[in-house]
């Protein structure tokens, strides 16, 4: 499985050189980088601390590489993501895709980071001058992995995604 | 039956996990964040807002109306923000 969660910081140079080491068919390799950002929900943030589930969260990120090489054409995948106590400008996650052309890459990448959005069990708490304070979920999130579903034919689209988003997702934000 | 709390549920109830022994009522979600939050004022508390307390049994999404057991791991948590 190419999906790792870890406290440790990671070299997106090296990973990306990693996953493409050994495949010729490769032509395209899409990337996607996270940031802890300095402006959080109610103004600045000194750090950012990440909870997750150990177990389930490593189950769900291979359900989601499952999932986007069912869908597209991947040679390779890599999903690295953070968790533990991390100050503005950290790297938080890295999805990276590879495959023959350039179009399956960036869908698939980006498909990867809106599903570990809203289904990847992970929680934020952002620490700042007024305390520490749990970040709720973006209900533009869960919109815009609504909208990617419903226009996909066909396979494990629709349904499954709504059923998902009733059990993982706040719709009040 | 373990019970496993996440984010602001973990430190509002002041456990990360618990091991209970629900009654045989206690057969789905739903009845077993009821029952919980009969434990102490801090369960009540923090469980008081159903629709934003989401559940994993045995490490998957689960809806209130899903069956619980004896054996089984259910995580509380609220809404996810990974990425």
């Amino acid at each position: 499985m190419a999906a790792r969660v870890q406290r440790e910081d990671f070299d997106v140079g090296a990973e990306i050189a990693a996953m493409s080491a050994d495949a010729l068919g490769i032509g395209a390799v899409a990337s996607f980088v996270g940031l802890v950002r300095g402006e959080g929900e109610a103004g600045p943030i000194s750090a950012l601390t990440l909870e997750h589930y150990p177990g389930m969260t490593e189950r769900k990120l291979a359900e989601a590489e499952a999932e986007a090489r069912a869908r597209w054409p991947l040679a390779a995948v890599r999903i690295v993501h953070r968790f533990g106590r991390l100050e503005p400008g950290s790297r938080i996650v890295l999805v990276a895709t590879a495959a023959a052309h350039r179009d399956a890459a960036f869908a698939a990448c980006a498909f990867l980071m809106d599903w570990l959005k809203t289904d990847a069990p992970f929680w934020k708490l952002e620490e700042g001058p007024g305390g520490a304070q749990w970040v709720s979920n973006r209900e533009s999130d869960a919109i815009r992995r609504r909208q990617a579903s419903e226009g996909e034919t066909g396979s494990a689209g629709g349904p499954d995604d709504t059923e998902r988003m009733d059990k993982g997702q706040d719709s009040n934000g | 039956m373990k019970i496993l709390y996440f984010a602001w549920l973990r430190s509002r109830i002041g456990l990360a996990e618990e091991e209970v022994s629900p009654p045989p009522e206690v057969q789905d979600v739903a009845g077993l964040v009821d029952w919980l939050a009969a434990r102490s004022p801090a369960h009540a508390a923090a469980l008081a807002q159903r629709s934003i307390v989401k559940a994993a049994v045995n490490q998957d999404y689960a809806r209130p109306g899903d069956r619980v057991g004896p054996d089984d791991e259910v995580a509380l948590f609220p809404p996810v923000t990974g990425g």
